[in-house]
């Protein structure tokens, strides 16, 4: 980097006639915009939104405003909403399970089996789809899953006699929908998480005679654990909120946390409940995370 | 076992892969209920540049993404120098409130956004999805400069200082050339955020004012149509080839193992 000597002669111009700043105010000036920006598009709206979760009704004109805990007892009040709850839990734990199972034995294929400049262009191919749309991705499922679409056409053009196996519009399809978006994150996770087992432990097992199974459950599973727990939450966690997937590919049985909520501020204009509906899956969020903080740090230390 | 292990990368490269490409070649397909056999025909794309709301709506996107990436890489970059570079007080709570944007689902802020916004006086809007934007993008740009400045060295800066330079001077003459490769990452990361962002958009667009996604995802709800194909396929493209340069100026974190 070569300093242009012309520039230095300007060095003392503007430090001469005025005073420096004080370390704290410069600092306070850095750090300003950009915690005042998240506190008015992030922390204040949260903020509000945990106050509306105690409101009968969503304010509206000259009606008062009454505080009530009402709104938190709707999984009493409407028990459907303890059904959709478990759904939302189970498309969680399922999306999570085949990614971790996916996820795990792809990436010790990377490590195992590739090296150099192969390994590395097979793992940018892995992620570089994560970083496109989402609902793009799930838009494309639709091509394939559907009744005549893709996955009867590969089926029918081998076996023509052969029903329609499309299941769009089910569970499994949004489970589907949803491993594809989230594997590439497990394989990363897991990823790092084996590329730093030392080959030599591997090797001198295998030496004294363990077999690969024995490898894998002794060696290979209890070492990538850390990455394949922050990989499960940072998986189920976006997995339990979301409701573009189910929309799009679960239909009329997609209904989760995520749509119930999405219609309360959309549909059913109910601010309050979906406030304390958020709120009560936000607790959930929080309590996995605390659970597994100190895997997370380590795992994402790297 | 090495031949097994290679099948099984392929297999999951075609599960990645092949439901897009799928996707990518029925836009192509004359068909307008995606009937096979294929036949290739470039009408649905011709059909695009008519379909105004989806056109006005991608040129928004592309706006919104150009200044979130801006606001937020300038914003971004200065609290990552009091981050890296100075000790103070509550350090660790300010890094602390850099995740809520990150790890809190994006419907549970987007609507918290939608509420905080209407009865504010915000609204929403073109001025409301910036807000949004920026403040899902602040976080990547301090993380990704942060990871840049472990990379500098910190006495360059008090060399030049101790030399009569100004702090200010000194940052900018010195520090921000050799920072340039990660701010111009964290830039590139910001956009492709801004650009793929759904959820939030979806809680603050208006019926006179949306991006993209949040266009794409109402006419996947009427129902699908070969140019929904189309402006997907444009629209996946785009943030490919930002990411891919993306790559090529910062390696992202555990991509490469050579640290």
């Amino acid at each position: 980097m070569p300093l242009d000597p012309a520039n230095s002669t300007q060095l003392r111009e503007p430090g001469g006639s005025r005073k420096p700043l004080p370390p704290w105010a410069s600092t306070a000036a850095l750090l300003v915009p950009t915690y005042g920006w998240l506190t008015l598009a992030v922390f204040l709206p949260l903020c509000t939104m945990f106050a509306f979760s105690f409101l009968t009704a969503t304010p509206m004109g000259k009606a008062p405003i009454v505080f009530t805990f009402k709104q938190y007892r709707a999984f009493i009040d409407q028990p459907y909403l303890l059904g959709v709850a478990w759904q939302s839990l189970l498309m969680g734990f399922w999306t999570t399970f085949f990614c971790a199972v996916l996820g795990f034995f792809a990436a010790l294929a990377l490590v195992r089996a590739t090296e150099g400049k192969v390994r590395e262009t097979l793992l940018i191919l892995v992620l570089l789809p994560f970083w496109t749309n989402g609902l793009v991705r799930v838009f494309s499922w639709t091509m394939v899953l559907r009744e005549g679409g893709f996955l009867d056409y590969a089926i029918h053009s081998v076996w023509p006699g052969a029903g329609s196996v499309g299941f769009l519009y089910t569970r499994q399809a949004v489970v589907v929908g949803l491993v594809h978006g989230y594997l590439p994150y497990m394989i990363l996770t897991c990823y790092i998480a084996l590329v730093t087992i030392d080959n030599t432990i591997v090797e001198a097992a295998s030496s004294l005679g363990a077999r690969w199974w024995t490898i894998l459950w002794k060696i290979l599973l209890p070492m990538a654990a850390p990455g394949l727990i922050s990989g499960s939450v940072l998986i189920f966690v976006p997995v339990i909120g979301s409701f573009m997937e189910p929309r799009i590919l679960g239909g009329r049985v997609g209904v989760t946390m995520g749509t119930v909520i999405e219609d309360q501020f959309t549909q059913a204009f109910n601010w309050p409940l979906g406030a304390a509906l958020s709120f009560t899956m936000l607790a959930v969020v929080l309590g996995i995370f605390a659970t597994f903080s100190g895997v997370l740090r380590r795992g994402t230390a790297l | 076992m090495k031949i097994a292990a290679r099948f099984y990368i392929a297999a999951i490269l075609a599960f990645l892969y092949l439901p897009i490409l799928v996707m990518m070649a029925m836009g192509f397909n004359e068909s307008p209920l995606y009937e096979l056999p294929f036949s290739f025909s470039t009408r649905w794309y011709q059909a695009l540049a008519g379909n105004a709301p989806l056109v006005n709506s991608g040129i928004n996107s592309i706006w919104i993404a150009v200044a979130t990436s801006i606001i937020a890489t300038v914003l971004g970059t200065m609290a990552s120098v009091a981050l890296s570079r100075r000790t103070f007080r509550g350090k660790t709570l300010l890094q602390l409130m850099l995740l809520p944007p990150i790890a809190i689902p994006w419907l549970i802020t987007g609507t918290a956004m939608l509420v905080f916004f209407f009865y504010s006086g915000i609204g929403r809007g073109l001025h409301a999805l910036l807000i949004g934007h920026v403040a899902l993008a602040i976080p990547y740009v301090v993380l990704v400069v942060g990871t840049g400045f472990q990379t500098v060295r910190a006495d360059l800066e008090e060399a030049a200082m101790s030399l009569g330079s100004t702090p200010v001077h000194a940052f900018f003459s010195i520090t921000l050339p050799l920072l340039y490769p990660s701010i111009l990452g964290a830039a590139l990361f910001a956009f492709a955020v801004s650009l793929d962002q759904f959820v939030i958009s979806y809680f603050l667009a208006t019926p006179g004012f949306s991006t993209l996604p949040v266009q794409i995802y109402s006419a996947i709800r009427k129902g699908f149509t070969p140019e929904i194909n189309a402006i997907s396929t444009i629209l996946l493209v785009g943030s490919m080839a930002v990411i891919v340069i993306f790559a090529l100026f910062a390696k992202p974190g555990g991509v490469s193992d050579k640290r």
